[in-house]
């Protein structure tokens, strides 16, 4: 998978654009996520349900893989099972 | 990635927030992302192979900014400033583009090259009635060039910088949180659209969502009516920009700029008499000096509001010298001082200013300019500090060899202008038959002040610095050549004392 493709939820609304990936696989409320929306929705998982935010950059604790939340849903965002956790960003003094 | 995703994103979250006002007309978020829309279809209609600007800034530079990258095709505004003979080889160097802008000019210049040329109306008003029609577009995935900036070619030729969407979006990412501006939050634009400081302002505050206030040419009356009436909360300026709003407003002009919170400044050096009276008339709003460069997609140090107030402050020379630094490196950036062999410096030791980062581009259509492991030169000279702090000497190419010996035109030139009757003040090298090159020194003498002697600034450098950098020869002028970005051209000094 490329930087630039754009992933989309099986069990939410969520959406993603891939920074950086590896071969692990990313999923989000769970389920894999996939370039196309599977005709029927994923059940979202209890233990991956904490929502994803718009605009939040996720990362792994390797900062192996990172992605960008484009549309925000109720599953969060895992690689192999393993939370992603944010990654901020650090803003300017408005510098330009 | 592509840079569209920033306007995207943002018409997303919040379509009916005005994302621009120019020229009185307010545009929403919804509006400009339609439009660029629009603007692809028109690019990919016309198949050419660059969209250009030949305008001031406008809806249109925002428009085509945005349209250019769905359709994968460099955007590259020009500087309409210059000379017929050079904006003819530039036109050429692009063609066959989309050009935007000043149509008679194009026509007149570069009729024959194969250009589609659009007026400035006309291309916006095409851009919001052409709609998508039939099937779903593929826009340009962004693996390839966002913009492509020519440099103002103070000693050649201008090159054709590059900064491809990943650098842009890593500059973007890494610095701008998404949606972070309040509803009243507004940036005044004054910068024209071929810098880069004009193009990371129009993508930092589409991604922040904040509201953009554009000033198409800079009138320091014209600005300090615009950031009152918009309730501007942000701005970027020149140093040269900033000189003449504060004498505006000790001439008594009045504004009222209450919510003016925060204002940026870089393009060039900042007098530090200019800074420090900015920081007087201005208590409650925060100065932010930005250092960066083309080939780094805009900012890489900064130094921020409380160093400002802190170096303003203190008693501790070492601190007050702070206010002229370019601050210290943004975390997204790795900064490196190195010598002529490449070898890596200490703390204080002057050489030039190594950069690496996402943001770096660093590269231009003919060639890159980074090193191996990634490095960019930036042909700029000075030195960091043990606390970080980073110190602008000038250009690497106007270090002045002396002997053997390196010396900083900027060195020089800070030592003299603390001489009461001394306004202005440029350093140079003079062939010298001794010397290989010796020290030549332009200066503007003070309004109100005569002018002082040779003799007695040449005891001031002596008495300050070592007596290598005395001024051999020293000309007085009744002001220094800056271009329009506040830069000043050394080369002419160079003219000046070569007469």
């Amino acid at each position: 998978m490329k930087p630039g493709t754009r992933l989309k939820s099986a069990a939410c609304d969520t959406e993603v654009m891939v920074i950086r990936t590896a071969g692990g696989t990313i999923e989000c409320g769970g389920a894999p996520m996939a370039e196309d929306k599977p005709a029927e929705a994923a059940a979202l998982s209890p233990d991956h349900s904490n929502g994803s935010l718009m605009g939040k950059r996720y990362v792994d604790a390797d900062n192996t893989y990172e992605l960008l939340c484009v549309k925000p849903g109720k599953g969060s965002l895992s690689v192999d099972g393993v939370a992603l956790v944010t990654k901020d960003a650090k803003p300017l003094p408005a510098s330009d | 990635m592509n840079i569209a995703l920033l306007l995207e994103m943002a018409a997303d979250a919040a379509p009916d927030r005005v994302a621009l006002v120019c020229d009185g007309k307010r545009w929403t978020y919804g509006d400009l992302l339609a439009a660029a829309r629009g603007a692809f279809e028109l690019i990919q209609e016309s198949g050419v192979d660059y969209v250009a600007l030949l305008d001031e800034s406008s809806e249109a530079s925002m428009i085509a900014l945005f349209g250019a990258a769905l359709a994968g095709v460099p955007y590259c505004p020009l500087n309409y400033r210059l000379a017929d003979e050079d904006l003819t080889a530039l036109l050429g160097r692009i063609a066959p583009a989309l050009v935007i802008g000043d149509e008679e000019r194009v026509e007149r210049l570069a009729g024959d090259q194969g250009h589609t040329v659009y007026s400035r109306e006309m291309f916006a008003l095409k851009a919001q009635e052409t709609w998508p029609e039939g099937e779903e577009r593929e826009y340009d995935p962004g693996e390839g060039v966002a913009v492509q900036l020519f440099t103002s070619g103070t000693t050649a030729a201008p090159k054709a910088a590059i900064l491809r969407h990943s650098n842009l979006l890593g500059y973007i990412l890494g610095t701008v949180e998404f949606a972070s501006a309040d509803e009243d939050d507004a940036a005044l634009v004054v910068v024209p659209p071929y810098h880069i400081a004009g193009i990371s302002a129009l993508l930092s505050s589409t991604y922040a969502n904040r509201r953009i206030v554009m000033l198409p040419s800079f009138e320091p009356e014209a600005w300090l009516k615009l950031a009152d009436n918009e309730k501007v909360t942000n701005a970027f300026v020149v140093p040269t920009m900033m000189a003449r709003i504060i004498e505006k407003l000790n001439e008594g002009v009045s504004a009222n700029l209450a919510s003016l919170r925060a204002i940026a400044y870089g393009g060039g050096k900042m007098p530090r008499e200019i800074i420090e009276k900015a920081l007087a008339l201005m208590p409650e709003t925060g100065f932010t000096n930005s250092y960066g460069l083309t080939e780094t997609s805009s900012t890489i140090a900064l130094l921020g509001p409380d160093e400002h107030r802190e170096a303003l402050a203190s008693d501790d020379p070492k601190v007050r010298a702070r206010l002229t630094s370019l601050g210290i490196p943004l975390p997204t950036v790795e900064i490196e001082i190195r010598d002529e062999d490449g070898k890596v410096l200490g703390p204080n030791e002057p050489g030039e200013i190594y950069v690496r980062g996402e943001q770096v581009s660093g590269e231009y259509k003919e060639k890159s300019a980074l090193d191996a492991e990634g490095w960019f030169p930036t042909r700029d000279a000075g030195y960091m500090d043990e606390d970080g702090y980073l110190f602008l000497s000038g250009r690497a190419d106007d270090v002045i060899v002396r002997g053997g010996e390196n010396m900083s035109p900027g060195e020089i030139e800070d030592v003299v202008l603390t001489h009461p009757a001394v306004g202005d003040a440029c350093a140079v090298a003079i062939p010298s038959v001794e010397w290989g090159e010796a020290v030549g020194m332009a200066i503007v003498p003070r309004d109100g002040h005569e002018a002082p002697g040779e003799d007695e600034i040449k005891e001031l450098v002596r008495s300050r610095l070592r007596s290598s950098r005395v001024p051999e020869k020293i000309a007085y002028v009744d002001e220094l050549p800056y271009n329009e970005m506040g830069k000043l051209l050394r080369r002419k000094v160079k003219d000046i004392l070569a007469d």
